[in-house]
């Protein structure tokens, strides 16, 4: 299967992107590793006139620390394996470790890239409840400059994002969760390498008495976009994390969730996963925060 | 710019110039212009994995790549692995634990077994199931080609490396 014709650009920086975006209007798309646009093109779901390749613009690939600013500031085309494998997303944000991991397969995480992930904005996607639930934020580059969009109200619609049709994804910050602080990230699959039935990011911040005092949790693959579930994470603040605690929060959970029903299940069905997933996912939680070595990531 | 463009890729270490589309995919440019047919065309939606080739040292699905992509790239296929009639270790596992029975997945599963052991030398089976996931095979199953990697691995340990 071919895409259908379209011009190529390499862009030489981002201001050279913008410029080109500038001039080719809503007709043009971003290429950076390509492993969700390519396929998509061969769909012909998206038959873009201009690509531009972005894939080969320099220094925005670093994963580092900002202490200053208390976050960590992911280039946008880093990949989903360099986030996997950097000692600093692996110290700072092991849910973003975790969830690099579990993304599509080696080849897909070689070269698929963050900023790409995002603006595709797949709802299975799991970059965007991964950054929802750490509160992250996309720094967005356009010909007036930057602006930084919180995670939570980057995304409108399935496939669609705040995203203008001349800004590039540029960055990611991601602010570091306090010492003390643990999460999980759980993709429940029905095979290797296929997409989320339904996906859960969980982060808690507990005091030295175990007491929630902040909690982040988001769904993917739970509706058109990814779901914040800010009920849920209410439900969960202010007290020790109980079993009648994560009852609660479950069903808010549940009740956030807004699955389309397909070939991966129901929508009562996935309704049900993402309760689940949320309970195991604030299981491992507590586990690593007490210092347990447990397994996140797939559930198949 | 429309009309072709001009690429030069380095491939199994020798350099290759010439002009593709940009919407010409890398593994059509691999088997029709260089002229290298071991890469196979199989599911060409991203899935099936058996057109991986290893490009600057990762794995790469050549059906999910323009081959505008790969300029000034070094890529190798599954030709750059024997040294003349000699097969590499992995190439060489996969024939004893006879991990290939149709074969037709097999260059993708060893070009990833490749890149898979340039990173980790010495994976455990668990990280080579994990490493292969991308590859589809359906008919030897992954057992005997993760005992393959496995093998080849021990083979490839460097003199005096602890098992």
């Amino acid at each position: 299967m071919y895409p259908a014709s379209f011009d190529y650009t390499v862009a030489e920086s981002v201001e050279h992107a913008i410029e080109l975006l500038q001039r080719s209007g809503e007709g043009a798309k971003l290429l950076s590793g390509g492993q969700s646009l390519v396929p998509l093109m061969k769909l012909r779901l998206v038959q873009p006139a201009h690509v531009i390749d972005i894939g080969r613009v320099g220094g925005l690939s670093d994963v580092r620390v900002d202490d200053a600013a208390g976050v960590v500031r992911i280039g946008a085309l880093a990949t989903h394996a360099q986030v996997g494998a950097s000692s600093v997303a692996r110290e700072k944000l092991p849910l973003m470790a975790e969830a690099a991991g579990v993304i599509g397969d080696a080849q897909v995480r070689g070269w698929g890239t963050l900023g790409g992930a995002l603006a595709e904005a797949d709802p299975a996607g799991d970059w965007g409840p991964v950054m929802q639930a750490l509160e992250g934020r996309v720094e967005c580059t356009g010909p007036a400059g930057v602006r930084v969009v919180d995670a939570a109200s980057f995304f409108v619609d399935a496939y669609t994002t705040v995203l203008a049709d001349d800004e590039v994804i540029t960055e990611l910050q991601v602010p570091v969760p306090s010492t003390g602080s643990a999460g999980a990230y759980l993709k429940m699959e029905r095979r290797a390498g296929d997409f989320a039935v339904a996906s859960v990011a969980v982060q808690l911040e507990l005091d030295g008495a175990g007491s929630c005092t902040k909690a982040g949790v988001a769904l993917g693959a739970a509706g058109l976009t990814p779901i914040k579930a800010v009920a849920a994470e209410e439900a969960l603040c202010g007290q020790p994390v109980a079993p009648e605690v994560v009852d609660a929060a479950a069903e808010r959970v549940t009740d956030a969730a807004n699955p389309l029903a397909d070939v991966r299940g129901s929508s009562d069905y996935k309704r049900a996963v993402c309760g689940a997933l949320f309970r195991k996912a604030v299981d491992i939680a507590l586990r690593r925060h007490w210092g347990e070595n447990v397994k996140g990531g797939h559930v198949r | 710019m429309s009309g072709k463009a001009k690429i030069r890729i380095t491939v199994n270490g020798a350099a290759h110039e010439g002009e593709a589309p940009p919407r010409m995919l890398l593994v059509d440019y691999i088997r029709d212009v260089v002229g290298l047919k071991g890469t196979r065309y199989g599911c060409d939606t991203s899935n099936c994995g058996s057109c991986t080739v290893v490009m600057d040292g990762k794995s790469a699905k050549s059906c999910t790549f323009l081959a505008v992509q790969a300029d000034g790239r070094e890529v190798t296929t599954i030709e750059g692995l024997a040294d003349g009639s000699e097969l590499n270790p992995l190439q060489a596992a996969f024939q004893e634990t006879h991990a290939l029975q149709c074969g037709f997945c097999t260059s993708g599963m060893v070009m990833s077994a490749h890149a898979l052991l340039a990173h980790n030398p010495a994976p455990s089976a668990e990280e080579i199931r994990e490493g292969i996931i991308g590859n589809l095979c359906r008919c030897t199953g992954y057992v005997p080609v993760t005992e393959a990697v496995q093998s080849a691995a021990r083979r490839m340990k460097p003199e005096g490396g602890t098992p």
